[in-house]
């Protein structure tokens, strides 16, 4: 079937254009030599020496780094198990728990960023870093189980009976042979729980407290006053991290891809 | 061995149980008690049953919130179907290789806060910003444009933010067409318009469905998004249940907001299950 090629090209180039032109324009102001991000006038790389002395900024990207690890760690562990545990055992209301975890990822995050402010400010839990990433953690579960479960669906259940049979406990069993096979929906679970993570404003925005700002809830109250260009340069590097990890994945997800193709 | 398989089931099953009941069920039936109750003038919540705060959705002011709020989502989500279809038809139809590329490039912006990104926008679109600056020396225009602090802006925020959510989607109900039906419609002469009505849109609109749910139902509650680029002055619902939260201090009535939003969400997702949708669909990747 044939296709226009041309129509489709500018309509690729549009859209990633529209998709890229923010961080472009951060990335380009961050070695303007201007104060204002209006006009560039010349190159430099002053903001990014100025950086270093910003100690308030290098707190909030820290702080940042840590709920998304922790949060990602935490949940990535928590969907595992109970991807498992919901596919294996039957209890009482589990067809309710089952419902319960749809909720973090339909409902608008407003909601569950006041519902969990209303459950903390009621049980005097004093708002930071804790609250914080119990509350990341808390959005992140319900994305790790399902694709944790979509993995589990299509696994043979004879394999698990065969180790059985073989003599390993329940425990060997899941740590030498349900675990490795599920690794795929592991790694896009807690992908995607990272990339929540770092994407998150408004259940921050409630969950947070005045010790355990992020990058993100600091660029917000700047915003008002003006930014400072040492922040496009923080934003930059940030953005340089995060393309080489992605580019490492790419490359894993090609090879394996051709693996695929040629076998 | 009994024993082992006793702890081995509550290690499995207790950290879902108690983290679906603590962090899921208790804060949101704790948002519904208290959207029955009456707040003090001081912030407070009196154990007071009344349905006031119910009754007070429905003033004028509130009602032009909630109207605002539809036609944002609404606009939101049509737009993200306009630029979606084409761009993941345009998609696959490249080679398996180059479409992963192409859709690992489409998540990359989102690894950067959605709020920084916004205030990229502002750089842009402010009235010397970029696209301003651009436009005057090139004398395409004489005055700047007004392209943020209004509803054009928010709409722009909204649609840059939420686009992926349509995308991803769509670009997995697209793969599941197969090839030959689209060469055998071309082959006995369809037109485009006619492919598109007549495999395209059938075959993908579970991925539809799921797209603008994913769109419609957030752009409700973007409270940033408007702060930032409609300028203050204009407000959705989600800047007016952050304000009863935070500013106006009236936890009460932010909360029936809320269980409104809730219903409102329960609605949609009733919807999406009744035409076939899978709930895990919605979560995948």
């Amino acid at each position: 079937m044939k296709h226009n090629k041309f129509l489709d090209n500018i309509c690729l180039f549009l859209v990633f254009t529209f998709l890229f032109l923010p961080i472009l324009v951060i990335i380009l102001f961050s070695f303007n030599t201007s104060r204002l991000n209006i006009v560039f006038e010349g190159f430099t790389l002053d903001w990014y020496r100025e950086l270093f002395n910003n100690t308030s900024l290098l707190i909030a990207l820290k702080n940042t780094l840590i709920v998304a690890f922790v949060s990602t760690i935490v949940s990535t562990i928590i969907g595992t198990i109970s991807a498992y545990g919901l596919k294996k055992y039957n209890f009482p209301f589990k067809r309710v728990v089952n419902e319960l975890l749809y909720i973090p990822v339909v409902i608008p995050e407003i909601v569950l960023g006041i519902s969990l402010l209303c459950i903390y400010t009621l049980l005097k839990l004093e708002l930071g870093m804790f609250t914080l990433i119990l509350a990341h953690i808390s959005f992140s579960i319900p994305f790790v189980i399902i694709n944790v479960r979509s993995v589990l669906e299509n696994m043979d259940p004879n394999i698990e009976q065969a180790a059985n049979d073989l003599g390993a406990n329940k425990f060997k069993t899941f740590f030498y042979v349900v675990l490795p096979s599920l690794v795929p929906g592991i790694m896009s679970g807690a992908q995607l729980a990272f990339t929540l993570s770092l994407d998150d404003v408004v259940i921050s925005y409630f969950t947070a407290g005045p010790g355990s700002n992020t990058l993100p809830l600091q660029v917000y109250s700047m915003i008002k006053t003006g930014v400072t260009p040492d922040v496009n340069a923080l934003i930059s590097i940030m953005l340089l991290i995060i393309f080489a990890l992605l580019m490492i994945s790419a490359i894993v997800n090609l090879r394996k891809l051709k693996y695929e193709v040629t076998r | 061995m009994k024993f082992d398989n006793k702890i081995f089931k509550f290690i499995f099953i207790v950290p879902v149980i108690i983290y679906s009941v603590f962090l899921i069920a208790l804060p949101l039936l704790y948002i519904f008690w208290i959207s029955f109750l009456k707040n003090d003038s001081y912030g407070g919540i009196i154990n007071v049953f009344t349905l006031q705060n119910y009754i007070d959705i429905f003033a004028d002011v509130y009602i032009k919130i909630f109207l605002r709020s539809f036609l944002i989502a609404l606009g939101t989500t049509f737009i993200c179907i306009l630029i979606s279809y084409p761009f993941v038809l345009a998609v696959s139809h490249k080679n398996k290789k180059i479409q992963q590329i192409l859709m690992t490039l489409v998540m990359v912006p989102f690894l950067t806060n959605s709020l920084i990104r916004m205030y990229g926008f502002t750089v842009l679109l402010r009235k010397y910003g970029v696209i301003n600056q651009i436009l005057l020396n090139t004398s395409l225009i004489n005055e700047p444009l007004e392209l943020m602090y209004n509803t054009f802006g928010i709409m722009i925020g909204m649609v840059y933010t939420l686009l992926p959510f349509m995308i991803l989607p769509l670009y997995s109900s697209v793969l599941t067409i197969e090839k030959p039906i689209l060469e055998a419609a071309n082959d006995l002469g369809a037109s485009k318009w006619q492919t598109f009505k007549k495999i395209i849109l059938p075959q993908t609109l579970p991925g539809l469905f799921n797209g603008s749910l994913m769109v419609f139902t957030p752009a409700l509650g973007y409270f940033f998004i408007v702060d930032i680029l409609g300028g203050g002055k204009i407000m959705i619902l989600g800047n007016l249940i952050k304000n009863q939260f935070l500013t106006a201090r009236n936890w009460p009535f932010g909360a029936a907001i809320s269980v409104f939003l809730i219903l409102i969400t329960s609605i949609l997702i009733w919807g999406y299950k009744k035409i076939g949708g899978k709930m895990d669909d919605l979560g995948g990747m």
